[in-house]
């Protein structure tokens, strides 16, 4: 049975984009054919992220017009070919995504795929409403700040009203918190928010921790997701994080600061 | 906690300014995430008929939802100015 993920978090600039080319590569990565689809129409970035914007012909909208089929929309992924990227349109029309023709779409792809990532938009405008509306799963992405954590709650009101499951009385989405941007360092000076307070605050189940990382610009910037480079803090987070969505027990990492000899002789733990 | 972790936590954080202005506010957003969508224009018209009568201020009337398991409340506070009735305060929970 296929799985539809919504990657959401109300604010912008938290790591939406980043989060759901890792994880839908991640899933990819560990054998189950996976889709991600950019729902932020008008100022499209995945194709970025994910390296595969020179190829980018038909897009989301095209798909909904039927001005394509989904199978020439669908861009298969350089790295992985159980991955495909499904691009945003890049039209300035706002009405360019209806309920009815996303629903249709989502319909026909989870009859071939495992997982359906749909990277939301910011705010809580039509694309962010419809990339959340026919969710399964919902991964909350959220920053160790106050305008982030209480934007991530007002997203799990909207979670728990305004989604399909919510309103066809089905059992509720599962909401996971992942809290990316993480500086261990700065949280034992006591100038960033902990896990503990966010998950005080937010009460959600952690699935990860992602570090800040000189790794996800760099990833970016070569538009490979980060999750490829093994060898990086935040690549070895999100491994975790796809591990512990797929069952796996995994320890938490990333969360205490590294610590030099200074640290280990005086360090509390 | 090692002796270093003393001298750190003796003034308060700012984090823990973060958590405790976060607290306050998320509740309160919560607690008015499941009131009815008609409550704002509902004590605007109240608001309105009380004021053909008594002159009170736009901030004298407080309109509160509250939901249990069981019941949901609709509590309404109306505080008169004190010149003009000898009850200074009407109080008057409906229940629906």
């Amino acid at each position: 049975m296929a799985r539809i993920i919504v990657v959401t978090s109300g604010k912008g600039g938290v790591g939406k984009t980043t989060t759901s080319a890792a994880i839908a590569m991640g899933l990819a990565k560990k054998g189950h054919k996976t889709a991600v689809i950019d729902f932020d129409v008008g100022l499209r970035n995945l194709d970025l992220i994910m390296g595969c914007e020179r190829r980018v012909v038909y897009d989301f909208v095209n798909v909904i017009n039927g001005e394509a089929s989904l199978n020439q929309a669908l861009i298969r992924d350089k790295n992985c070919n159980l991955l495909y990227i499904l691009p945003a349109s890049q039209t300035r029309d706002k009405d360019a995504l209806s309920q009815e023709g996303v629903g249709k779409i989502l319909d026909e792809l989870k009859k071939d795929f495992k997982y359906i990532v749909c990277d939301s938009p910011a705010g809580i405008e039509k694309g962010a409403h419809l990339a959340m509306y026919f969710a399964d799963d919902a991964f909350i992405v959220t920053n160790p700040e106050v305008s982030s954590v209480r934007d991530s709650d007002r997203m799990l009101g909207i979670l728990s009203s305004k989604s399909r499951r919510a309103e066809q009385n089905e059992e509720p989405i599962k909401e996971f918190l992942l809290l990316s941007r993480y500086s261990p360092d700065r949280v034992k000076l006591g100038e960033m928010l902990s896990v503990d307070d966010v998950q005080e605050i937010l009460s959600l189940h952690l699935l990860g921790v992602i570090p800040e990382s000189k790794s996800v610009l760099t990833a970016s910037n070569s538009g490979i997701p980060v999750i490829l480079d093994e060898k990086s803090d935040a690549g070895q987070a999100y491994a975790d994080i796809v591990a512990r969505y797929l069952g796996e027990d995994r320890p938490h990492r990333f969360i205490d600061e590294k610590k030099g000899l200074f640290g280990k002789l005086f360090g509390s733990k | 906690m090692s002796l270093l972790d003393y001298f750190k936590t003796s003034k308060a954080s700012s984090a823990s300014l973060a958590k405790e202005r976060l607290q306050i506010l998320v509740a309160h957003e919560r607690s008015s995430r499941n009131e009815p969508s008609y409550l704002p224009q509902l004590q605007k018209e109240l608001l309105e008929v009380i004021r053909k009568y008594v002159n009170v201020e736009q901030d004298a009337i407080s309109v509160t939802f509250e939901q249990s398991d069981t019941q949901e409340t609709l509590e309404l506070n109306i505080v008169l100015p004190e010149n003009q009735t000898n009850t200074s305060q009407h109080n008057n929970p409906s229940e629906r």
